[in-house]
């Protein structure tokens, strides 16, 4: 019999163990470091935007138009576009979104057509922004012969889809089957079991859904390039080209004019808050779901 | 029972008919959802036919002119209309390279952090804070990145990266030449930054859905915690780490404002990782609108159908994946 005491001071002082010891610890402290590294950049990025953005932060900046190089002025124009190019694209993409969901999701749950939407629409939740943007111009700007804010909605629209199919065939796959069952024992039709119950059952998750695909168009510049183009001036005409906070942005950071590029910065930061804004809201609503 | 059976016995004819009149309303309005239904999932196929279709017609100009030497031609000169997607294609490569080789290991080990090393209350915390880094725009990136980031690239690590590299042999010609601060090292590594949470994310949940009965096992014969992810968890969720790197990389391989911003959209090959390049999607958004003639835009749009390709089949083989991991998973 040997002493289980010594025998593990025996083991503790083998080289093979303290060589296993030690790689423990050295995956440890990278395994903390990786993490410190991730968040360094999210503090840095978050900070730098702050520092830069919040000094031109003012009423003028919601109140007046881009200005033109070496003057002073705001983003109002910028703004208005980008608002109205999203509520027109979200109102073009969610219906299409929640409706081709509603089928993964409760007709066709299990058939090849369902197997074969899910599979593109993932694809197209991670596809190029850029390749949409052509699309796009190739299917709207080129024909009607010049840029609008009606190729810009549409573009985002392409964007607004996948996230909404997704977001609302997971919500609606979680709604336990057992009301499903309820509704139709008691003779309700499929339709209306769904309109009726089913929808309003992962509500919340739907919501979700609009508001993470809003918060994904909301930062959306290269779909915009050649759809919407720019606009230097207030406009609220969608059959011309438009401004889009993202584009001017884009503008203003790469030219020489210190202005503009101050405006950038504080356009920046407003793009960056309302987005984290609309991420983090999304996701409470569905936290609570769950707990 | 016996009430609803009788019921039924003393239906009067009129009643049978305004029940089967409510019933056939019922039906259609079900049959009529469910075809709306099915169109928009049919709509979800026809985008992406559109969006391949068009990139196809719009590129064929460019694709009868030049051939397959399209591909494989470097020179990008629109004065004399002669385009080739050699410089904007390895760029594309290169940047994603680099991006990878940074994101894969740092993204798995803070995976690792998050499920195995993190105290329970501080887990939730962390993982939405590395996933904010995903829901930065792009644009953001692209700023912080001609700046900050390049400046500080420019002063602080490349002319460490030239000096210390001048005499090792292969490696001295990856860091060669002045520090410009923008370049494809610069790109690459704000990529790295971008597609991190992607790659953190799918890890950190395959990780969590390993059955704890493998892991206490291991435990139990006295792995150290390293030699439990390593030799248990990692091979366990494999085909599902690696669906996640490839989304990843379909990202990284598309992503357009940021690396606009500071690839420095020079049409050449270099060999040093410190030059100026460009990629397709940077190309796309800097020249697209300012082209001038068909066959220019065409050779931008045909980048365009080159890139989709790429990331079409990257993504297929991420989705694969983690299909199958999904499968295992339960």
């Amino acid at each position: 019999m040997t002493d289980t005491a010594t025998d593990r001071a025996r083991v503790a002082a083998s080289p093979r163990y303290a060589s296993r010891r030690r790689n423990n610890f050295i995956a440890k402290t990278l395994a903390y470091a990786a993490t410190a590294f991730g968040l360094g950049w999210l503090v840095l990025i978050l900070g730098v935007l702050v520092y830069e953005g919040v000094g031109g932060l003012s009423l003028a900046v919601f109140t007046e138009n881009t200005p033109p190089p070496g003057a002073a002025g705001g983003l109002l124009n910028a703004i208005m576009g980008s608002l109205v190019m999203t509520v027109l694209a979200v109102l073009l993409g969610t219906p299409i979104g929640i409706l081709a969901g509603t089928y993964l999701a409760e007709y066709g749950r299990h058939d090849r057509l369902s197997t074969v939407v899910r599979f593109i629409n993932d694809i197209l939740l991670s596809a190029p922004s850029i390749v949409i943007g052509l699309f796009v111009y190739e299917i709207l700007v080129a024909p009607m012969g010049h840029f609008s804010g009606y190729a810009g909605a549409v573009a985002l629209a392409v964007i607004v889809i996948p996230v909404v199919v997704r977001t609302t065939e997971d919500m609606l796959t979680l709604v336990p089957d057992t009301l499903r069952e309820a509704a139709a024992s008691i003779g309700l039709p499929r339709a209306h079991m769904i309109l009726r119950i089913a929808y309003r059952a992962a509500r919340a998750g739907i919501v979700t859904g609009v508001l993470l695909a809003i918060a994904r168009i909301s930062g959306e510049t290269a779909p915009l390039l050649f759809t919407a183009l720019n606009n230097q001036f207030f406009s609220l005409n969608m059959n011309a080209p438009m401004p889009s906070l993202p584009v001017v942005i884009f503008q203003f950071a790469l030219s020489p004019y210190e202005e503009w590029q101050k405006l950038a910065w504080t356009g920046a930061l407003l793009i960056t808050v309302t987005v984290l804004t609309l991420s983090i809201v999304a996701r409470s609503l569905t936290g609570r779901k769950q707990s | 029972m016996s009430e609803v059976a009788l019921n039924s016995t003393t239906i009067g004819s009129d009643e049978a008919a305004s029940r089967a009149s409510v019933l056939r309303r019922l039906r259609r309005t079900d049959l009529f959802f469910h075809g709306l239904t099915r169109t928009a999932a049919i709509a979800v196929l026809v985008l992406l036919s559109g969006i391949i279709l068009s990139l196809v017609i719009g590129a064929s100009p460019a694709l009868r002119t030049f051939g397959l030497s399209f591909v494989f031609d470097e020179v990008w000169n629109p004065v004399t209309e002669k385009f080739g997607a050699l410089a904007p294609i390895y760029g594309t490569l290169v940047t994603s390279i680099i991006a990878m080789v940074i994101a894969v290991p740092v993204g798995l080990m803070i995976a690792f952090f998050l499920t195995e090393l993190c105290p329970k209350a501080l887990r939730r915390p962390i993982a939405i804070a590395i996933e904010l880094l995903a829901g930065i725009p792009s644009i953001i990136y692209g700023i912080w990145g001609l700046f900050v980031f390049a400046p500080f690239l420019q002063k602080y690590v490349q002319p460490f990266l030239i000096d210390g590299f001048e005499k090792v042999p292969v490696l001295s010609s990856l860091f060669e030449g002045p520090p410009y601060g923008i370049g494809m090292l610069t790109a690459g590594l704000i990529l790295a930054v971008m597609v991190l949470p992607f790659i953190t994310a799918i890890s950190r949940d395959v990780f969590d859905a390993v059955p704890p009965v493998l892991k206490e096992a291991a435990y139990g014969v006295g792995c150290t915690t390293w030699e439990v992810f390593r030799y248990v968890i990692l091979p366990y969720t494999r085909v599902g780490v690696i669906g996640g790197c490839m989304l990843g990389l379909g990202r990284a391989l598309g992503e357009t404002m940021a690396v606009t911003f500071v690839i420095g959209n020079a049409h050449k090959i270099s060999a040093s990782i410190l030059q100026p390049g460009t990629t397709i999607s940077a190309s796309i958004a800097n020249e697209f609108t300012e082209a001038v003639g068909d066959l220019y835009t065409s050779s931008l749009v045909a980048l365009g159908l080159i890139l989709f390709f790429i990331t079409f089949v990257v993504l297929s083989i991420a989705r694969y994946m983690l299909l199958r991991i999904q499968r295992r998973l339960g």
